[in-house]
């Protein structure tokens, strides 16, 4: 990817950490901790991969995503204010009861989100639905659904990995989100999903691997997932939860709490200081 | 007249309404059991075998529904009720998605298999679910019917449907319609209020009861939800008590919604007839008569209603 393309998916996903984050300080509730990991791809998938209009949300054939991983939709919801799909002030109304930014993403309520998601493991299957209507209508359009790695001890999750191999939606692209923690600590204690990779091709899938905060790592595993024929693809993407906030990263607290004043400040002034930094080097 | 279980009308039906395009079909290893074999074999390119994964199938169908198809989902009332209740809440109920679930299997008249198959709960589970409409037809016409309706409604339908073959209680020119519950004779004394195989029972007790000069009033509740209140309170009103008979559990199925409506709109005595334990293997007939699901059953508790009025 050229230099100040990706620098200016940067700056993007900056204020996209800054918005989400923002949005679950007005709730005084909400989910920072995934949000910030999965900012980076939904911010690289939006603005650079999918065919999407803000000013036609349901257009047949769009490209679709399904954050399975519903509660980090502080990031999506940022995402799509990004795109233009609703106004970005609206983001500070997240969570409160006359708003239709619900805790947890709400097809029949928010412009642009494709699947009501928050029971884990459910919208990986519902995200594998629309790749198979998309194979039975011969369309083009592409289906990318996100999951957390402790969403990978959902059983359906493994349900719907026989499906999308068994009817080779290779249409079809999961991402993982490897931050290796889970509300209760680390994933690998909690309930081991590794190895996840392994889990995965022998269910018949394309593998691949990306560093979630990388946008060439990311841009060539979308690329290559969509040279693959015959098989979906997952991107087991390493990450950092909470990244791009210092206190936050790596640790489990941040999950599905929101931040006090002071340390709602502190991470406004990181996220500014990293998209002057990012601003002055264009 | 030959008899006829739902189940293979549910297979007619996708095969005859599902030359809409838009219509797919999804099962879980059951589609010899459920029917839908019928429809793979006329549209092999709509059908998809999803295995013995529920909970994958019920999301799948919502995923397609959010694509534009009406999906139906196949498989045992216990797997898609029971089993997939969550999947079926959030994915499907939540979503107001064009997801028809055909349950089949339901109730103890499943018989040898047993317990384990005979999903008695079905209906109070679907019934809670905003947007759900839960349809439980009593015979041939009415479910072929429903599957026609449930095309044409836009939105989730849970359709009920027996292994046990039943006779035919409506007309060949029956008019079906999703909410609107069917007087089959009229009867100023009592009305039995049925649904699924209980109404060829109710049309039965019907006739015990006019040997012994009391009239009988016999509703058909084919849709659950959204229930026909008026014809329920209308029938409250005039006959002054309703006894009501489902193959289903006593706890939040039709007796608890009749219950719901009367006690709300017109209090009268109902009593309640359906099962309040697990069922167990046995034939269906038997069953039927240890669960006191039978025509002198309902006959006897409308007695006991007239008395108590």
């Amino acid at each position: 990817m050229e230099k100040r393309r990706k620098t200016e998916l940067a700056i993007i996903a900056n204020k996209v950490r800054k918005n989400a984050v923002t949005a679950v300080y007005s709730a005084a509730s909400g989910h920072p901790g995934g949000s910030l990991s999965v900012a980076d791809v939904l911010t690289y998938l939006y603005c650079e991969v999918m065919k999407v209009d803000p000013k036609n949300p349901k257009m047949a054939d769009r490209d679709r995503l399904v954050l399975s991983k519903g509660h980090t939709c502080p990031a999506l919801y940022s995402v799509l204010a990004y795109k233009g799909f609703f106004p970005e002030e609206d983001l500070k109304t997240f969570r409160r009861v006359d708003s239709y930014l619900q805790g947890h993403p709400d097809m029949n309520k928010v412009p642009g989100i494709d699947m009501s998601t928050g029971s884990l493991g459910q919208g990986v299957s519902a995200a594998g639905g629309m790749a198979l209507a998309a194979k039975i209508d011969n369309k083009d359009y592409r289906v990318y659904a996100i999951l957390g790695d402790g969403e990978l001890e959902e059983g359906q999750v493994w349900e719907q990995a026989m499906f999308a191999s068994h009817y080779k939606l290779d249409n079809f692209t999961i991402f993982v989100d490897n931050n290796g923690l889970q509300i209760d600590g680390d994933v690998c204690e909690v309930m081991n999903p590794t190895p996840i990779d392994k889990k995965f091709e022998s269910f018949g899938w394309k593998v691949l691997t990306a560093d979630a905060h990388d946008f060439d790592s990311l841009e060539a595993a979308v690329c290559e997932a969509k040279a693959t024929k015959g098989q979906p693809t997952a991107i087991i993407m390493k990450s950092v939860k909470g990244k791009g906030v210092s206190f936050m990263e790596n640790n489990a607290g941040w999950h599905g709490s929101a931040p006090n004043e002071e340390q709602y400040n502190q991470a406004m002034k990181e996220l500014d200081d990293k998209i002057a930094e990012l601003e002055a080097s264009l | 007249m030959a008899k006829k279980a739902t189940r293979e009308s549910y297979g007619a039906a996708l095969v005859e309404y599902g030359k809409d395009e838009r219509v797919v079909v999804l099962d879980a290893d059951l589609s010899k059991s459920t029917k839908t074999d019928m429809f793979k074999k006329a549209y092999p390119d709509r059908f998809f075998n999803m295995g013995i994964a529920e909970a994958n199938m019920l999301c799948v169908a919502a995923g397609l529904a959010a694509s534009g198809k009406i999906a139906f989902a196949s498989t045992f009332a216990m797997f898609a009720a029971g089993r997939a209740f969550e999947q079926v809440r959030n994915s499907i109920g939540y979503t107001k998605l064009n997801v028809k679930i055909g349950a089949t299997h339901a109730g103890i008249s499943v018989g040898e298999d047993g317990a384990s198959h005979q999903c008695l709960e079905d209906i109070a589970l679907m019934r809670t679910i905003p947007n759900m409409v839960v349809i439980n037809p009593a015979d041939d016409i009415e479910a072929q019917l429903a599957v026609k309706a449930a095309i044409e409604h836009d939105g989730p339908v849970y359709m009920r449907f027996g292994r046990l073959a039943v006779e035919d209680v409506n007309p060949a020119d029956y008019k079906f319609e999703i909410g609107k519950g069917v007087q089959l004779a009229d009867g100023k004394d009592v009305t039995i209020i049925a649904t699924g195989l209980m109404v060829q029972m109710a049309l039965e007790a019907r006739k015990m009861l006019e040997a012994e000069g009391i009239s009988a009033r016999v509703v058909n509740i084919h849709t659950i939800k959204p229930i026909d209140k008026d014809i329920i309170i209308k029938a409250a009103k005039e006959t002054g008590a309703i006894v009501t008979a489902e193959e289903h559990s006593i706890y939040g199925g039709l007796g608890s919604s009749v219950a719901e409506v009367v006690t709300d709109a017109a209090p009268c005595p109902v009593k309640v007839i359906g099962t309040e334990s697990f069922g167990r293997s046995g034939k269906p007939a038997e069953l039927f008569e240890l669960y006191g699901l039978t025509p002198e059953n309902i006959a006897k508790k409308a007695r006991e209603a007239i008395a108590a009025k």
